[in-house]
């Protein structure tokens, strides 16, 4: 297994005078080709350890490396390049005037040539099917279409790791599962590897793994069945709840997690 | 701001709307200069009926202009009064001591009102022919040769280009902070001059505020795409001179050739 992302020890914290720290020590690796969610209720540092990780903050301790290049003032260009990160607000960070140029924003600034870049575009608009929209400004896309903008954007620039700081939160339902559902496939045929921060189950269910954060720390993790199962406190998915309905009503229900299509299967038999 | 005819984009699919912003830029800057060429009622007689042939050709209808020229009616009546009343020479109609109506005054007048009026026009052909984005890469495309003076061009190419891209992000910010304000109570437009600056202070302040906050995470989301200034970029929006453009400009310089020939008679 190559590990892909190394995070050791990382300790950060926001504001001096408060004692508690926005991350204290946490430490966890992703392998390339694996989907990791981080999940956490609100002011858990979620989203101050996805800035640490591009080099958007510097941490007080720790030491986090990508594909083996350890992160440093200098070396933040070139890991950026392989990780691309989408953030949870898509308006501000819609740089471009029409959709094809903001997804052509990155790869201007590695200097393409047009032709190349063309491509690019073309493909990435593809993915998460915006093509129709290539000509549109802002102003006239609903914010989950900026949010399949901003994805595209980061996917133009072919990242090794693709992180998603609650990119998803604008989406409705139906364009969620398909995006998922482009992503589920990259991962496969790109050997893409996704860290995505969420608070959706669904996001959290098609992860291969769990992290979750409480108070700047790794509380628990593994298998989205071992964190349903565990953390009685997050909402699980619509199966598991089921499973716990009819389990407190007294019927005979399996003592694992079971996907949606597993649960069919099972209330059919 | 619907009052603001100038630095609008009417869309459109006319012969002046294909052509590069380069050459329109250029054409519009070097009409200003030419127009000083024209000093007899028959060269403005060509002027005139070449900006109005130029404004029907970008297929934008002729109310359009006159708005364009309404904020400014005020200067251009001024200046052409000031002509009017105080030049001399040729035969004079009215003499109260420093305020005469002579004839020079008379055409002079004429000249500086067509002057005004024409340069509006023209300008405003360029900017409703040119999407605002368009005009920034022209102007970039420009002012590139000031690189060589290290005058950061594309950063400012692209300061300008992202202000143009937030401009109805900020608008309706302000809207929806001027309804935030309102269900608290507030009345805009009413009360003294004073009062009414004072219930601006509510609007400017969250303005203010979520502009940095903005600017903020566009900052980071640049940076995160690999943005970085004074490094080497390419451009995704190309810009193309045709046979058209330099057709164009070519028109222009005949325009200014003949206007010459016909000072020197």
């Amino acid at each position: 297994m190559v590990q892909q992302l190394e995070v050791e020890n990382l300790t950060f914290q926001h504001d001096q005078r408060l004692n508690s720290k926005t991350l204290s020590n946490v430490s966890f690796t992703v392998q390339k080709g694996e989907w990791l969610a981080i999940i956490g209720h609100n002011g858990s540092g979620k989203s101050t350890l996805a800035q640490l990780l591009v080099g958007l903050l510097v941490p007080e301790n720790g030491q986090i490396s990508a594909d083996g290049l350890i992160m440093t003032e200098d070396t933040k260009w070139e890991i950026r390049r392989k990780i691309g990160l989408v953030f949870q607000n898509p308006e501000n960070q819609f740089i471009g005037s029409t959709v094809q140029d903001d997804v052509a924003f990155g790869l201007e600034n590695l200097n393409m040539s047009y032709n190349e870049m063309k491509i690019r575009v073309d493909e990435a608009l593809e993915m998460v099917n915006m093509t129709r929209f290539r000509f549109h400004e802002p102003t006239n896309l609903s914010g989950g279409q900026m949010q399949r903008v901003a994805i595209a954007g980061a996917l133009a620039l072919k990242p090794s790791i693709l992180l998603l700081d609650e990119a998803f939160v604008m989406l409705d339902p139906l364009s969620r599962k398909d995006l998922l559902e482009t992503l589920e496939n990259l991962k496969i045929t790109e050997d893409l590897t996704i860290i995505s921060i969420t608070h959706d189950v669904n996001e959290t269910a098609v992860s291969d793994r769990v992290l979750v954060m409480e108070s700047g720390e790794v509380v628990n993790s593994g298998s989205p069945e071992e964190i349903f199962l565990a953390e009685q406190a997050i909402d699980p998915p619509f199966a598991e709840q089921l499973r716990r309905d009819l389990m407190a009503k007294g019927r005979s229900v399996p003592e694992t997690y079971m996907t949606e299509r597993e649960m069919l299967g099972w209330l059919c038999k | 701001m619907n009052k603001l005819i100038l630095g609008r984009y009417f869309p459109g699919d006319s012969w002046l709307h294909r052509l590069d912003p380069r050459s329109k830029l250029i054409a519009g800057v070097a009409f200003i200069f030419i127009i000083f060429l024209a000093d007899s009622l028959q060269a403005f007689a060509l002027l005139w009926v070449f900006t109005l042939f130029v404004m029907r050709l970008s297929g934008v209808g002729f109310r359009t202009y006159v708005r364009g020229v309404r904020p400014l009616i005020w200067l251009i009546l001024f200046a052409t009064l000031m002509q009017m009343l105080f030049r001399t020479g040729g035969a004079t109609f009215v003499d109260w001591g420093p305020i005469t109506i002579s004839e020079y005054g008379i055409i002079n007048g004429f000249y500086v009102f067509c002057r005004f009026v024409l340069i509006i026009f023209f300008s405003t052909v360029v900017t409703l022919t040119t999407k605002p984005i368009d005009l920034t890469d022209g102007i970039g495309s420009l002012l590139r040769p000031l690189r060589k003076l290290k005058v950061p061009v594309d950063e400012l190419a692209l300061m300008l280009s992202i202000s143009l891209r937030f401009i109805p992000n900020l608008m309706d910010e302000t809207q929806r902070i001027m309804d935030a304000q309102r269900a608290r109570g507030t009345q805009f437009g009413e009360g003294s001059l004073i009062q009414q600056m004072k219930t601006l202070v509510p609007i400017f302040l969250p303005l203010f505020a979520s502009s940095l906050n903005r600017a903020e995470d566009m900052a980071n989301a640049m940076e995160v795409r690999g943005y970085q200034s004074g490094t080497k970029r390419s451009t995704f929006r190309q810009l193309s001179w045709k046979r058209i453009d330099t057709a164009s400009l070519f028109i222009m310089v005949v325009l200014a050739g003949v206007l010459l020939v016909v000072r020197t008679i």
